[in-house]
C-alpha cells in the first residue's frame, strides 16, 4: 500500500432512520486518481453514505476527512466548497429551466449589475456540451424537453464544469443506451488521469470490474469490505453482495 | 395562410400565451363595448377599470412566485384589510396627535408602515411554512380568520376617514394622476426603456454570436411596444377632469377657474405604482438568483436543495415579499376609497389567486410570468366592470367569473398537454 494522503476518508460513519441502520459504522476511502466502486442491493446504504458525504444527509456519528484534515459538511452548499461534486441517480435537474440554468444553478455568473447573466451562461454551456456531447443542441429549451441522455449529460456537465476534485457518480449510466455508457466511460477515464478521485455507485458488476481500481461492498448498511479490483473475480464481488462473504485469500480492507 | 401567421409569430418570438390572453382581453373589451353602445371603450371608463384593477394586480404578482414555489396565500385579503385599517387609524387617529393634523410626513410614514408591516407579517407566516414545515394552505388559513380579527380590534370596529389628503392621491381620483404633461413625459421615458432594453438585449445576444431576430422582427416589436404606450397615455389624456373637480384642483393651486376650461386626467398615481411593481418584479424574477431559485424550487424542491439553494429562507423571502405588495396594494385600496372599514380586502385573497392563474401560473409550480398575472387581473376587472356596467345582477356576474375561472385553467391545461411544457 503506498503511504499517499487519501483525497476523502470517511470514518466510521453511522445514521438511523426511524431505528433502522442505514449506514452501521462504515468506512471507505478514496485517493487522488483513483476510482472507487460502491456496491451492494438496493438498500444496502450505499446511495445514503454517498449523500452524507454530499451533505444531502447528516450522519448520526463519523468523520470526513478532505486531504487528511477533518471536514464539516452540514448541506450541500459546504460539500461544493470542498470541491466535491455529485451526479445523482435522479439527476436533480429542474425541468422547468434550460440546460444552463441547471448547469449553473446555485452558481449562477452574474452581470456587473449583480444580474443573472444568461447569455454569458449559455456561452458556457455551449462550450462545454460542445465537448461533453456535441450532438447536444436544445439550449432554449426547458430540460423537461429533453431525452434521458441528454439529461444525464447535463448533470454531467454540472459535476464537471467547476473543477471537481471529488466526483461521486450515482448509477450514471443506468438510463443510458450503449452508445452514452461507452462515452461515460471514457470521461471517467480522462477525469482519472486529472487526477480526480471518482466513487462510482453501480450496480453493474461489469462497469465496476472495467472502470473501478478498488470496490467498496456493502450489505444491510454494513461494510463487507474493500477489495482491490484486479485480485478479485466477477464471483468473488457477487459473494461479497449477495452473501456478504470476504473472498479467500485475497486482501481486504476495513 | 394560418402557416404564415405561425410563421410571423415564431420569427417575431412572441409568446403564444400572451397573445392569447391579450386576444381574450380584446375580445371581452369589444363584446361590452358593443353592449354599452361603445361606453366602456370609453377614456373614463378605461382610466377606472386601470385604477380599480392596480391593487389586484400588484398582489397577483407576489402570488406568481408564492404559487411558483407550490404554496398558496389565502390571507392577502385580511392582511390587507388589517394594514389597511392599522393605517388609516394611523393617519386619523395617531399621528395626527402626535405631529398636529395634516402634517407632510404623515402619508410618508404610512407607506412605509404599511410595507413594512407586510413584510414582518408575511415573514413570519413564511417562517412558519418553511422551517415549522407547516403547510402554507393552512398558515394562510389561520392567517386569514387572524388579520380580519385583529383589523377589528384595531379601532373597534370602527370605520377610519377621511385618509390623509397627500395619502390620497396614490389611490387615484381626479387628482391622483399624473397629469397630462407628466403623462406624456412618462410615456415617451417608457418608450424610451423599452427600446434600449431590446437594443441591449440584442447586441448581448450577438456579441456571444447566438442568432438574434431579423433586423424587420426586432423593428415590428420596437413599433408594437411604442405605440402600445403612447396609446395608453393617449387615452388617459382624453379623460377631462369633471367640472366640480375642476374648480377644487384650480382653486388648490390658485388658479382662476374659467368656464370651458378643460383639463384631462392623465395616468393615474396607482397605475403608475402599479407598472412600477411589474417591471421591478419581472426584473427579480428573471434577471436575479433570487428568482432563479423560485423557479428551480417550483420546478424541482429536491433538485433545488441539492443544489445549495436554502430553500427554507427562500420561502420566508418570498412570503415577506408577498406580505410587502399586499401593503403597496393595502395602499392603493384605502387610499381609492379614501376610508376603510371593516370589510376592505374581503374576497381579494380569491381574486388574486384568480388573476395569477387566469395569467398562466401553474398550481402545480415552476410556471408563471409576472406579465401574465397582470393580465390576468386586468381581464377579470373588465369583466366584472363590463358586467356591471351593462347591468348584470351581482350574483349572476360572480358566477360568471366563477365559469371563467375554472374554464380559463382548463384552457391553459389542454395548451400545457400540446406544448408539451
Amino acid at each position: 500500500m503506498d503511504k499517499q494522503t487519501p483525497l476523502v476518508e470517511m470514518r466510521d460513519i453511522h445514521i438511523s432512520f426511524g431505528g433502522i441502520k442505514a449506514v452501521d459504522h462504515v468506512s471507505v476511502d478514496l485517493k487522488p486518481g483513483e476510482v472507487v466502486g460502491l456496491l451492494g442491493h438496493n438498500g444496502a446504504g450505499k446511495s445514503t453514505l454517498i449523500k452524507i458525504l454530499s451533505g444531502a444527509y447528516q450522519a448520526d456519528g463519523g468523520e470526513i476527512y478532505i486531504n487528511g484534515e477533518k471536514a464539516e459538511i452540514h448541506n450541500p452548499r459546504d460539500a461544493r466548497k470542498y470541491n466535491i461534486e455529485t451526479i445523482y441517480q435522479t439527476l436533480a435537474l429542474a425541468d422547468n429551466l434550460d440546460a444552463a440554468s441547471n448547469l449553473f444553478l446555485g452558481r449562477e455568473l452574474t452581470t456587473a449589475f449583480g444580474t443573472v447573466d444568461d447569455d454569458a451562461m449559455e456561452a458556457e454551456t455551449r462550450k462545454i456540451m460542445g465537448k461533453l456531447n456535441p450532438n447536444f443542441k436544445k439550449f432554449a429549451e426547458p430540460v423537461s424537453a429533453l431525452s434521458g441522455g441528454q439529461r444525464q449529460s447535463v448533470a454531467i456537465a454540472r459535476a464537471v464544469y467547476f473543477d471537481a476534485k471529488i466526483l461521486i457518480m450515482d448509477e450514471p449510466t443506468a438510463a443510458l443506451g450503449p452508445h452514452e455508457t461507452q462515452m461515460v466511460s471514457e470521461l471517467i477515464q480522462q477525469l482519472k488521469a486529472e487526477g480526480i478521485g471518482i466513487f462510482l455507485i453501480s450496480h453493474d458488476i461489469h462497469d465496476v470490474m472495467e472502470l473501478c481500481d478498488r470496490a467498496s461492498v456493502m450489505k444491510n448498511g454494513q461494510l463487507v469490505g474493500t477489495v482491490d479490483v484486479k485480485d478479485v473475480t466477477d464471483d468473488d464481488l457477487l459473494g461479497m453482495i449477495i452473501l456478504g462473504k470476504r473472498p479467500e485469500g485475497v486482501p481486504v480492507q476495513g | 395562410m394560418q402557416n404564415h401567421a405561425k410563421n410571423l409569430i415564431n420569427k417575431l418570438g412572441l409568446d403564444a400565451r400572451l397573445l392569447g390572453m391579450i386576444g381574450a382581453l380584446v375580445v371581452i373589451w369589444v363584446v361590452f363595448g358593443i353592449f354599452t353602445e361603445g361606453r366602456f371603450l370609453s377614456p373614463r371608463n378605461f382610466f377606472n377599470v386601470s385604477v380599480q384593477t392596480a391593487s389586484v394586480a400588484v398582489m397577483a404578482t407576489g402570488m406568481v412566485f408564492v404559487i411558483v414555489t407550490r404554496h398558496i396565500d389565502l390571507s392577502v385579503g385580511s392582511m390587507l384589510g388589517f394594514i389597511g385599517m392599522t393605517v388609516a387609524a394611523l393617519q386619523v387617529k395617531w399621528l395626527p396627535e402626535v405631529f398636529g393634523l395634516g402634517h407632510w410626513s404623515i402619508w410618508i410614514i404610512a407607506v412605509f408602515a404599511a410595507i413594512l408591516m407586510g413584510a414582518i407579517l408575511g415573514a413570519f407566516q413564511g417562517w412558519i411554512i418553511g422551517y415549522l414545515t407547516v403547510p402554507a394552505f393552512i398558515v394562510t388559513l389561520g392567517g386569514f380568520l387572524v388579520y380580519r380579527g385583529a383589523m377589528w380590534w384595531v379601532t373597534q370596529g370602527q370605520t377610519q376617514a377621511p385618509l390623509d389628503p397627500t395619502f390620497r392621491l396614490l389611490g387615484g381620483g381626479a387628482e391622483g394622476t399624473l397629469g397630462e404633461t407628466m403623462s406624456l413625459i412618462f410615456g415617451l421615458i417608457a418608450a424610451a426603456a423599452a427600446v434600449t432594453l431590446m437594443v441591449m438585449s440584442r447586441r448581448n445576444k450577438a456579441s456571444h454570436g447566438f442568432t438574434v431576430k431579423p433586423a424587420w422582427a426586432e423593428g415590428i416589436l420596437m413599433a408594437i411596444a411604442v405605440t402600445g404606450i403612447m396609446c395608453f397615455v393617449w387615452i388617459m389624456n382624453s379623460y377631462p377632469i369633471p367640472k366640480g373637480a375642476m374648480k377644487r384642483i384650480t382653486k388648490a393651486q390658485g388658479i382662476e377657474y374659467t368656464d370651458g376650461m378643460v383639463w384631462n386626467h392623465g395616468v393615474a398615481i396607482p397605475v403608475v405604482i402599479l407598472l412600477a411593481v411589474a417591471i421591478a418584479m419581472t426584473i427579480v424574477a428573471t434577471r436575479t438568483r433570487f428568482g432563479r431559485y423560485i423557479y428551480a424550487t417550483g420546478g424541482n424542491p429536491e433538485a433545488a436543495e441539492l443544489s445549495g439553494i436554502n430553500t427554507r429562507l427562500l420561502t420566508v423571502k418570498i412570503f415577506a415579499l408577498m406580505g410587502a405588495l399586499t401593503g403597496i396594494a393595502s395602499i392603493i385600496a384605502s387610499a381609492r376609497l379614501n376610508a376603510v372599514d371593516v370589510g376592505l380586502g374581503t374576497l381579494d385573497e380569491l381574486r388574486v389567486i384568480a388573476a395569477a392563474v387566469i395569467g398562466g401560473t401553474a398550481l402545480a409550480g415552476g410556471a408563471g410570468t409576472i406579465y401574465g398575472a397582470v393580465i390576468g387581473a386586468l381581464i377579470m376587472q373588465s369583466l366584472q366592470s363590463g358586467m356591471a356596467s351593462v347591468g348584470v345582477d351581482a350574483p349572476l356576474q360572480n358566477i360568471v367569473v366563477g365559469i371563467v375561472l375554472v374554464f380559463a385553467v382548463y384552457v391553459d391545461i389542454v395548451y400545457r398537454r400540446r406544448t408539451g411544457a
